[in-house]
Formats: structure tokens, C-alpha cells, sequence
């Protein structure tokens, strides 16, 4: 079963409190997902930081049921 | 420190730029695969790449290596720097040329 789009915003939102998550569906299938994550924890960390938060946050399910996430991440601006 | 994880330690410590990537860059099996061998290609650099489909031990070790899940990976000089998206961003803000100028990386002949 593939992810939703809801499924992965919940996930991200759970783990990341005051998160703002913009999905897109990249390949009109909902299992090819492109996520814009903005998020105040994001604050001070290296790209590599916070893509693994956002990892952690789907619970091992990246690299698995989750195959196609194309991410970008960045602390808010103000 | 297990096999594989010296095993990948020393492919990762004997070549500047390393890719672990689905294929290989001539035909490489999975898009963002292929997105980062395109961008080590506009950056120039000579670079490795590690098939991960020929082996299934390197596939699931790479992943914890790098405490990271997915593949593509892009190490330089023994840095892991991240994944396709990652490569991305870095190279449209320009920083990925940065670096490797920075780190001295050998140019593609």
C-alpha cells in the first residue's frame, strides 16, 4: 500500500510540532510525493540534519513503502 | 566495526567523490539516481560510483553507514554530503561547485 499524502503530512506534523509540509504529487500516481517541509526545529541544522528528522518522523518508512519522496526542508525566514 | 562497514569505509576513503547509486552512470536504474549522476556531470569532477543493485550487501549496509535510508549517496573526500535532493539544492545555490573546488577535487578528463 502506498503512503497518502495525508498520511505522510500527519506523520511529519506528529514528530515536528509547528511543522508546515506542502506535498505535491509528482507522478499523478500518490506514491510519487514531493514534500516542501518547513519547520522552527530546523533552526541551526546542516541539510543532512534536517532531512534525517524528517526520516525519523516517517518511522523507517522511507527507503520502504515510501520509495519516491523528494524532499526539501528549511527553518522558517522570520 | 563489521565488514561491511569497512568495506564501505574503504571505498569511501580511497576515492575523492564517490556515488552509491541504483545503475551505473551510463544507464542508471531509478531517477534520482540518474538526477545525481546529471548534476556530478554538470559539476565536471571525476567521481566513482558504486552500484548498489550488483550487491545486496553494500545496498543494505550503505544505509547504515551513512544512518540514512535511501540511495542515492554522495560522498566526498570522506564526508557523506547527502542525497539527490540534497545534491540538488546544493548545486542551484552553487555550493556544490564550491566544495569541490574547496576539497580540490580532480576534473572529469
Amino acid at each position: 500500500m502506498p503512503m497518502s499524502a495525508a498520511e505522510i503530512e500527519a506523520m511529519i506534523k506528529h514528530a515536528l510540532p509547528g511543522a508546515e509540509v506542502e506535498m505535491r504529487d509528482l507522478a499523478g500516481d500518490n506514491d510519487h510525493w514531493a514534500a516542501n517541509v518547513t519547520a522552527p526545529q530546523f533552526a541551526g541544522k546542516s541539510r543532512v540534519q534536517q532531512h534525517k528528522m524528517v526520516y525519523e518522523a516517517l518511522d523507517g518508512k522511507m527507503g520502504g513503502v515510501l520509495h519516491a519522496l523528494q524532499l526539501t526542508t528549511q527553518a522558517p525566514t522570520s | 566495526m563489521s565488514d561491511i562497514n569497512s568495506r564501505i569505509s574503504g571505498i569511501v576513503g580511497d576515492n575523492d567523490v564517490v556515488l552509491f547509486m541504483k545503475g551505473t552512470p551510463l544507464f542508471p536504474q531509478c531517477g534520482f539516481s540518474s538526477r545525481a549522476v546529471a548534476i556530478l556531470d554538470h559539476c565536471g569532477v571525476a567521481y566513482e560510483s558504486v552500484d548498489v543493485l550488483q550487491d545486496m550487501e553494500i545496498r543494505q549496509g550503505i544505509k547504515a553507514f551513512s544512518d540514512w535510508p535511501t540511495i542515492p549517496q554522495l560522498y566526498v573526500k570522506g564526508e557523506f554530503l547527502g542525497g539527490s535532493d540534497i545534491m540538488m539544492e546544493m548545486f542551484e545555490a552553487g555550493e556544490l561547485q564550491t566544495l569541490m573546488d574547496e576539497k580540490q577535487v580532480a576534473k572529469a578528463e
